[in-house]
Parts: C-alpha cells; sequence; structure tokens
C-alpha cells in the first residue's frame, strides 16, 4: 500500500507545481516547435515507410550527441551531425526500399555501440547520459534553444518547399516522375530534413523514443483522415499534445519525460485506430450497399 | 512493316492531314550488348490508337519511358510534339499499372487527380479555385465523383484506374501513355477504361500508345500495333501483325496465331527472358 502510494507519488507530484512551470518555460517553446516539426515530417515517415530509419537515425544521432559530451561541445550540434551522416548514408544507400532496411539494421547497432562508448568513457553526470536516451526536460537553457528553434525554422521552410512534389513523390512515385518531379533527389533531401528533425526530438524524448514524436502522431491522424489538409493539422496536433502534456504531467516528478510523452502519444493513437475502424465500416457499407441492390 | 494506319472509313482522310505527334526514325535501344530493338521508323498521328505488345523483356517500358524523356534512345531520332522529348511536358498524360500506388499512400481520389495537375510544383499551392473545379471536372468525366472523398486505399483496382485515366488527363493533354493499365482488373473494369481512353481520343483526337502484353481487351479499339520481340518489331494493323506468318518471321520459329470467336491467342512464343519452366508450355497471350 504504502510502496503503492510512494511509486505514485513519484510519478505525479504537483507540489510547487507554480514555481516549477517557471523552470520549464524552455522547454514548453522547444516542445511547441518539436512538436510541431516531428507531427510534419512523420506525415511522410509514414507515406514513404521510414519508421525504421526514423530508429537508425536517433541512434547514430545518440553517438554524436554523447561524443559531445565527451568533447564538451554543443550537445544539440553534435546530435545534429551524428543524425544528418545516419540520414545521408541511408539516402544514399539505401535508395531501394528492400536495401533500406539491412542499411539501417547495420548502421543502428555500430551507432548505439558508438554513444556507449563515448558515455562509458565520459565522467560527468550521469544524469547527462541518462538523458541523450530518455529524454529530459529542464535541460534546455537559451543556447540550446536557439539552436532547436533554428534548426526548426530550418525545417520547416524546407517542408514548406518541397511539400506538394515530395508527397506526390512518396504517394505515386512513378506518376510523379513522369510528371517531371526529381523524385530522387526529393528523396535525398527528405532523408536530411528527416536528421534534422530526429535530431531535435532526440533532445526532448531521448534517442530511444523518437519514433513516439516522429511516428506516432502521424499514424494516429492517417488513421482517421486521407485529407491532405487534416492530416498534417491533426499530426502536429498530436504530437504537440503529447510532448506538451508530457512535460506538464512531468514535472514533479522525477522520473524522465519519456514515459509521459509515448504513454499520451499511444493513448491517441489508440482512440484514431478505434474511430479509424468505425469510418472504414461506414465507407465500406456506404460503397456496397448501392452495387448490390 | 510500313507505317500504313487502318483504313476506318470515316476517320482516314483527316488523319492524312494531322501532323505526327510522335516521330521515330531509325530508332533503337539497347542495354550494354543487347539490343531491345532498332531501325524503329514510326509516326503516330493525332488521334491514333497504338497498342505496344511483345513478351516480358521486349521493350514496351523502355519504349514509354523514352517517350517520357526517361531514357534516351541508343540511336535514331525521336520527336515528340516537333521536339526531342523532355521529361514532365503537360501534354503528356501518364497511366501506369494500378499495383504503383504506395500501400501507405493517404489520398483521396481528388487528391490523386489534383498531383496530375499540380503535384510536380514547388511552394504554396496557387490557383486554388481553379484547380478545385478542374479536379471537379475531371471526376466527373472519368465517371469517379461518387468516390471522390474515399481513400484511395479503399477503392477497387478498377476504380483506382479510372481516377488514374482521370488524373492523366487533367492538364488536357494530347499525348496518352497508358502502361500495362489493365493489370490486375478484371473483365468489366478492363472495359470501363479501355472505353474512357477510347472516347477521349476520340473526342479530342489525343494519340494513345497502350502497352500491354494483352491484346484481347483492345483489340476492337486499336489501329495499329507495334510489336517488339527479339531485338525487332513489327508494326502495322492488328490484321497485319498478328497473323501467324508475320510474328513466326519475327520470333524466327514457327509461331501459331489463333483466331477464336474475335479473340486472338498466340501459341508457341519462345520466352524471351529465361522464367520458371512451367510457364514455358503456356500460350502467350494469357485469358483475361
Amino acid at each position: 500500500m504504502t510502496i503503492a502510494e510512494g511509486i505514485w507519488q513519484q510519478i505525479f507530484n504537483f507540489d510547487n507545481y507554480g514555481e516549477l512551470l517557471a523552470l520549464v518555460r524552455n522547454s514548453l517553446i522547444a516542445g511547441a516547435a518539436l512538436g510541431l516539426v516531428g507531427g510534419l515530417v512523420g506525415v511522410f515517415v509514414i507515406m514513404r515507410d521510414l519508421p525504421f530509419a526514423v530508429h537508425g537515425i536517433s541512434e547514430l544521432s545518440f553517438a554524436g550527441a554523447s561524443a559531445a559530451l565527451l568533447l564538451g561541445v554543443n550537445i544539440v550540434g553534435g546530435s545534429i551531425v551524428g543524425s544528418l551522416i545516419a540520414a545521408g548514408a541511408i539516402g544514399l544507400l539505401g535508395s531501394r526500399a528492400r536495401d533500406r532496411n539491412s542499411v539501417i539494421g547495420t548502421l543502428m547497432p555500430f551507432g548505439l555501440g558508438l554513444g556507449v562508448l563515448f558515455l562509458a568513457l565520459y565522467k560527468g553526470r550521469a544524469a547527462n547520459k541518462f538523458g541523450i536516451l530518455t529524454g529530459q526536460i529542464v535541460a534546455v537553457d537559451t543556447p540550446q534553444m536557439s539552436w532547436l528553434l533554428g534548426t526548426s525554422a530550418v525545417v520547416l521552410v524546407a517542408l514548406a518547399v518541397m511539400w506538394r512534389p515530395l508527397a506526390f513523390a512518396s504517394a505515386d512515385p512513378e506518376v510523379a516522375e513522369a510528371r517531371g518531379v526529381p523524385v530522387r533527389a526529393l528523396s535525398f533531401a527528405f532523408m536530411l530534413v528527416l536528421g534534422l528533425a530526429v535530431a531535435l526530438s532526440v533532445q526532448i524524448v531521448g534517442a530511444l523514443l523518437v519514433l513516439t514524436l516522429v511516428v506516432t502522431p502521424a499514424a494516429a491522424a492517417a488513421r482517421v483522415t486521407a485529407s491532405p489538409v487534416l492530416l498534417p493539422v491533426l499530426s502536429v496536433l498530436f504530437a504537440v499534445v503529447s510532448i506538451e502534456g508530457g512535460i506538464l504531467l512531468a514535472l514533479g516528478s522525477s522520473i524522465p519525460i519519456s514515459p509521459y510523452v509515448t504513454t499520451i502519444s499511444f493513448s491517441i493513437y489508440l482512440v484514431c485506430r478505434l474511430v479509424g475502424a468505425y469510418r472504414t465500416r461506414q465507407w465500406g457499407a456506404a460503397r456496397t450497399a448501392p452495387e448490390l441492390g | 512493316m510500313s507505317a500504313v494506319p487502318r483504313a476506318r472509313e470515316n476517320r482516314t482522310e483527316d488523319r492524312d492531314a494531322r501532323a505526327a505527334v510522335i516521330s521515330l526514325r531509325g530508332a533503337a535501344l539497347s542495354y550494354g550488348e543487347r539490343v531491345l530493338w532498332q531501325d524503329l521508323d514510326l509516326d503516330i498521328q493525332a488521334g491514333e490508337f497504338l497498342a505496344v505488345l511483345g513478351p516480358n523483356g521486349s521493350g514496351k517500358t523502355s519504349f514509354v519511358r523514352a517517350l517520357l524523356g526517361q531514357r534516351r534512345l541508343s540511336a535514331g531520332t525521336l520527336t515528340v510534339l516537333g521536339s526531342p522529348p523532355r521529361k514532365g511536358s503537360r501534354h503528356i498524360g501518364y497511366v501506369p499499372q494500378q499495383a504503383t500506388l504506395s500501400a501507405q499512400a493517404m489520398l483521396r481520389a481528388r487528391d490523386l487527380v489534383r498531383f496530375g495537375i499540380d503535384g510536380h510544383g514547388f511552394g504554396p499551392r496557387l490557383r486554388l479555385r481553379a484547380v478545385h473545379r478542374r479536379v471537379d471536372e475531371v471526376l466527373e468525366a472519368v465517371g469517379a465523383t461518387a468516390y471522390a472523398d474515399v481513400p484511395v486505399g479503399l477503392l477497387s483496382g478498377g476504380e483506382r484506374q479510372r481516377v488514374r485515366v482521370g488524373q492523366a488527363l487533367a492538364t488536357d493533354p494530347r499525348i496518352l501513355l497508358c502502361d500495362e493499365p489493365l493489370l490486375s482488373l478484371d473483365l468489366h473494369h478492363q472495359r470501363a477504361v479501355t472505353e474512357l481512353v477510347d472516347a477521349r481520343r476520340r473526342s479530342h483526337a489525343t494519340a494513345v500508345v497502350f502497352v500491354t502484353h494483352e491484346i484481347n481487351p483492345v483489340l476492337g479499339l486499336v489501329d495499329r500495333v507495334l510489336y517488339l520481340a527479339r531485338g525487332g518489331f513489327r508494326v502495322g494493323t492488328p490484321d497485319e501483325v498478328l497473323n501467324s506468318e508475320s510474328l513466326s518471321r519475327l520470333y524466327g520459329t514457327q509461331v501459331d496465331v489463333i483466331r477464336v470467336r474475335g479473340r486472338i491467342t498466340v501459341v508457341g512464343v519462345p520466352d524471351e527472358v529465361a522464367e520458371p519452366p512451367h510457364h514455358a508450355e503456356l500460350p502467350h497471350e494469357v485469358r483475361p
């Protein structure tokens, strides 16, 4: 009983909430930016069937971040470098879907191994090490903030420019190519954008759980809509709710932020699956009835 | 061998008046040592329906890719609408086989059509209202209005191909390239799709290049056939090309063309590329 209460206290603790809230102002702003980026990028991750690539990139991002930690340089910068190397390698070596997964499967353990090596060599605070893997909220200081927001801006501008042809190339590559869309160049460009988005997400939810921001919200949205406007809007909404909700719930506790974010994100997904199954049945009923009759 | 158009009483005259929209002279295409076809002289007229036939690996798809500007000829010249082919021309509509659509494509039928209009452009969308109106018109024209807002993943293969024909026609192209558009469709939907294509070329004089491994669904519609095999080709009306003598000469071995109740079956075609042994005994033209 008391153990259960103790655990509950660790998970949910809202003492001195107002004062704590002021501490995480930066994190809340960064979280909103990440939600926006993750939700939008996720739409293409689902369309292009890249969740495994997201996971692979995040492991190399982790290696980059831990190298930066060891060398005492900017961690966000380190994780961006790691991400871009991984994304570039996957984009170049695995342009065909069949090769891609084996390339990722080969890169991922290597990146994780490097990360473990750098962390083992690092003599600083243990919380820093753990944070890169499972996320942290109060760690966002002002210089990091400018990195996070600047990189988010780059991702958003890139997406705004290539959104339409990228969607065409992702959904219908053969016709897109026939219509003159530079399918291969876009594929590579998107991998780099994805690399940046992953590097950003690593900062908040940690390398192990990037998928919860970059895949789950878009996958959930795809269950309930196929509208090209509503899909990204819902995806962003789900991502932002997950991350901000996670930050607010994790605030008083001694537990990393990631389980809160992943649980909210997953719950949204479950609800969307249910709604989606119901809607699909209705589409089916509405469409087969006249043909039968 | 010569490019004699089929004498269709009511259209022979105006065909002569029209210029060729696609013109090949001494054209050849090869992969390294392997010649797919060579010495091809062909003029495709506006409003003409040309079927491209041949076994797997005979260069049918490469022919289409050359027309799209995605592959260069290894010899000879090709002009499309008076100039060398270029990528992404809005005067060419392209209908691929239905399986090429990504399974993860989260799109409605209307979004697919819309891609045909402005999907290739970078930056934000412009002329929203005009594009919307055009999408509605196209959906109406191909009879897809009823499922305009249904996700393409929930459409049947035939419905999807209807939408794709709409997508290809959305820019009012002068040439329609179809690469195995009937693959894995049932008879009913095969007919629906071929009729759409045929109606379009009659109403707008759109030239149709229709790649298919199965002639029968389009036999009554085609003006000419381009039959590719063994590094060579035959071109002419279906009657001129699809007979035992003509195909035997093309394949260099005895091939029998059998006509039963208006359908054509080709028997005895040697396999172009190595295929599993159980295919070897089957007639080349598979049942629809």
